[in-house]
């Protein structure tokens, strides 16, 4: 049965690729008091001409069962899935990194930014952009760090996900 | 015949291309339109124009634009049809939108053609512009801006597929008026399904078993019903009166659903929820096993949550998946059409072989009996000369007489609703027999909506006696149909509980706010009588019990539009009453019974209950 307990899910929708439809699903969450943690939408079918939605969202297994239920209803939806019920998915997540200083900090986010595997797409004298992929906790964990070098500006893509193996949605 | 001419016209390139205009009414007659309620404006001249070339449809020229969607929602539920609304761009737009989320709420099915400012101007502020497919986006099921010229047919027919597919609901379709006066080509509705919406209408066999097994057990049950059973369609009403008479157990309803099963059979337990019956309040909280069909558990029905029918298995039929476990969480969810779900119920209910414990529901109706007992709708009706009339009686005699009439005409009686106690009481006090005969505004309460909407009954069932029960505060708010009443010589009748308060405001004050009537009362209110002669119809008043049969009389044999003003008593309540918040057997039974609100409020008021509305 269902916990009162808040757990966090992360929805791929696959959706008709028209105007409004992103408004439709951004709406439904604001209108009915639901979390947006994260919101990624891409063309991902140009034959079938579908997008696909990747919304990250907390409540309740009861909220989570209704937010699914309500954006199913939505005309132009064709399916709703749960990534973590389907079995086990992966996440990712693209960040671009700003951080300036000098001398031994800019040696310090060097090496850090290795250590994550970030990547290095941007500098100059005294600053860096970095490229990191990953899933959400470890793009926080490198922005964290990143604080106390010089961390300048932050951009995000949001999570996109899909089930490991060979499920589709 | 403009859209004849215009073929003729096209016929050496393009046979089937038309001014968009006239491929709309193409459409909409395909879709076996024959009423359109509406309002011209700048934006929908074309369609206007093409309305005015043809004779197939049937234009009602309303005088305000929320009354042009209560009119066809009126339409829809009295008919079982899609409604049909034009209104013009920006305020046309914008005025129509609370009978749109009116329509949402009680899942009407309803096509709003909007017009809308030419493409090349869209976002540019122009005159009468509004963003006409933003502001209604959660005011409706679905809605569409016609962008190009070849996508409007098949937008029409999609709409119409939308509106009355699954759980019903209103659809708006946003139409530039460039597209109106473009040529387009027509296409016929498709036959192939829907992309992306199919819900569900056939059920689960597995779970129709499950709940006829669960059904088959119970001890102390109760089949609970909603609007969803009425939205299935006569046939759907008639399996519930036969799964209803097989399994011999008590069956309620919601405000939505009266109608479904008759108001006087012995199985029948009255309205539950907030001014819910006694007995039918008491059933939900006892019950061992709930079976509901189409009923959302609202928070009118369930009032306090974690008190809602503590101890029973619960079975949840609905068209629409959002509405299970929204609130309430249930055991045996069923997703399907009302009437298939019934109807495959009571087929596993014969091949199931189990017998259903007899004693044990003898037993629970001895329980219901005392309940009822109670005699909770039970008023003190003065007949002396010159008594101030009851509000219930006034609507019990409204009954009684429509019901004489019925027998000696087979008259039909059609009964609307505007918003308040007036609401409450035509609930409790008149009975109904037969489905699509209520129309009351249940989940957005919309004051306003009973005269538009029985100017839609009467339009569909020209013949019938349709009746809006009123409250002096409601009607004004659309007072201005009387006007269109005129026009078309519709014979609806307003039947006025006037007490000059608004009366479900002021129980409030009265329950929450310590009797401060704060804006409650109105003063000045128009005359009705003369209001309705300068409407071109008849006004009559009552104003004491003596006066009100005749009144009632000479309402029903008039052939004209009639106010009938009815003075009732200005301090009457409608009970039963269950507070916001509070659970279903803390229910507030009223001086009848030796309890007022005060002395009942105290007992179940809670200030988590406070906020509540």
């Amino acid at each position: 049965m269902a916990t009162q307990d808040t757990r966090s899910a992360t929805i791929s929708v696959l959706v008709e690729n028209e105007a409004g439809v992103l408004a439709r699903v951004i709406g439904l969450f604001s209108g009915r008091g639901y979390n947006i943690d994260s919101l990624t939408v891409a063309a991902v079918d140009p034959v079938l001409n579908l997008s696909r939605i990747n919304i990250v969202t907390s409540g309740t297994d009861m909220v989570i069962e209704q937010i699914k239920a309500q954006l199913d209803r939505l005309v132009p939806i064709h399916k709703v899935a749960d990534l973590a019920k389907g079995g086990p998915y992966v996440a990712r997540e693209l960040a671009l990194i700003k951080v300036v200083c000098k001398g031994a900090d800019r040696v310090e986010a060097l090496r850090l930014a290795e250590a994550f595997r970030a990547r290095v797409i941007d500098a100059t004298l005294e600053s860096f952009v970095f490229e990191m992929t990953g899933n959400t906790d470890k793009l926080d964990a490198f922005i964290e760090l990143m604080r106390g070098l010089g961390l300048a500006e932050v951009s995000r893509t949001g999570v996109a996900a899909i089930a490991r193996g060979t499920t589709t949605i | 015949m403009g859209l004849r001419m215009s073929q003729n016209t096209q016929a050496e390139t393009s046979p089937d291309q038309a001014a968009g205009a006239e491929i709309l009414l193409r459409a909409l007659k395909d879709q076996g339109v024959e009423v359109i309620f509406g309002y011209p404006g700048g934006a929908v001249l074309p369609i206007y124009d093409a309305i005015f070339a043809q004779n197939a449809i049937r234009h009602i020229l309303v005088r305000h634009e929320q009354a042009a969607v209560h009119a066809a929602e009126g339409y829809a539920r009295s008919t079982g049809k899609v409604g049909v609304v034009l209104v013009t761009s920006g305020p046309g737009a914008t005025n129509a939108v609370t009978g749109l989320v009116d329509a949402l709420m009680d899942s009407i099915p309803i096509v709003c053609l909007t017009g809308q400012v030419p493409t090349h101007l869209i976002g540019n502020d122009a005159f009468q512009e509004a963003d006409t497919t933003g502001i209604t986006r959660p005011a409706t099921k679905h809605n569409y801006l016609v962008k190009r010229s070849e996508d409007l047919a098949r937008m029409v027919h999609e709409a119409f597929y939308v509106a009355r597919s699954g759980r019903p609901g209103p659809v708006v379709i946003d139409l530039p008026k460039d597209i109106l006066i473009n040529k387009a080509p027509y296409a016929a509705a498709p036959e192939t399904p829907h992309r992306s919406y199919r819900p569900q209408v056939e059920p689960d066999a597995a779970q129709i078993a499950k709940a006829v097994a669960q059904l088959k057990s119970a001890k102390r049950p109760v089949i609970y019903t909603g609007g969803g059973v009425i939205n299935a369609g006569p046939e759907a009403s008639e399996a519930l009166r036969a799964l209803v008479r097989k399994s011999g157990f008590p069956c309620t309803s919601t405000l939505m659903g009266l109608g479904a099963y008759p108001a006087g059979d012995p199985l029948f337990l009255g309205m539950l929820g907030m001014h819910g019956t006694y007995e039918a309040n008491l059933v939900m909280h006892g019950c061992d096993v709930m079976l509901n069909i189409g009923a959302r558990f609202d928070d009118r029905v369930t009032g306090r949550l974690n008190a809602f029918s503590p101890g029973s298995k619960k079975i949840h039929v609905d068209i629409d998946p959002s509405s299970i476990n929204k609130n309430v969480p249930v055991d045996i969810p069923v997703v399907g059409d009302a009437g298939r779900v019934i109807r495959a119920m009571l087929a596993a209910w014969d091949a199931d072989t189990t017998e259903v414990d007899r004693p044990a529901i003898a037993a629970w109706w001895k329980q219901i009996d005392e309940w009822r007992g109670i005699d909770c709708l039970k008023f003190r009706q003065d007949m002396t000369k010159g008594a101030v009339i009851k509000p219930q009686h006034a609507v019990q005699r409204l009954y009684d007489i429509t019901r004489e009439l019925k027998a000696k005409t087979g008259r039909e009686t059609f009964i609307s609703t505007e918003v308040g106690q007036h609401q409450m009481w035509a609930a409790q006090y008149f009975g109904f027999d037969a489905p699509n005969r209520w129309l009351t505004s249940g989940g957005l309460g919309t004051m306003g909506y009973g005269l538009p909407a029985a100017m839609g009954v009467q339009i569909a069932h020209p013949d019938a006696l349709c009746i809006d029960i009123a409250g002096e505060a409601s009607i004004l708010m659309n007072i201005q149909e009387m006007s269109t009443l005129a026009q078309y010589r519709l014979p609806v009748k307003v039947f006025i509980l006037n007490n000059q308060y608004m009366g479900m405001v002021r129980q409030w004050q009265e329950l929450l706010h310590g009797g401060r009537y704060s804006e409650s009362y109105t003063a000045a209110l128009p005359d009705f009588v003369k209001l309705a002669e300068s409407f071109h119809g008849v006004g009559l008043r009552a104003k004491s019990v003596d006066e009100l049969d005749d009144v009632i009389r000479a309402m029903i044999e008039s052939d004209r539009p009639v106010i009938a003003d009815i003075c009732v008593d200005e301090k009457e309540n409608c009970f039963p009453m269950i507070p916001s918040g509070a659970p279903h057997n803390e229910m507030i039974l009223g001086p009848e019974h030796g309890t007022t609100l005060q002395q009942g409020g105290a007992k179940s008021l809670t200030d988590e209950g406070l906020v509540l509305v």
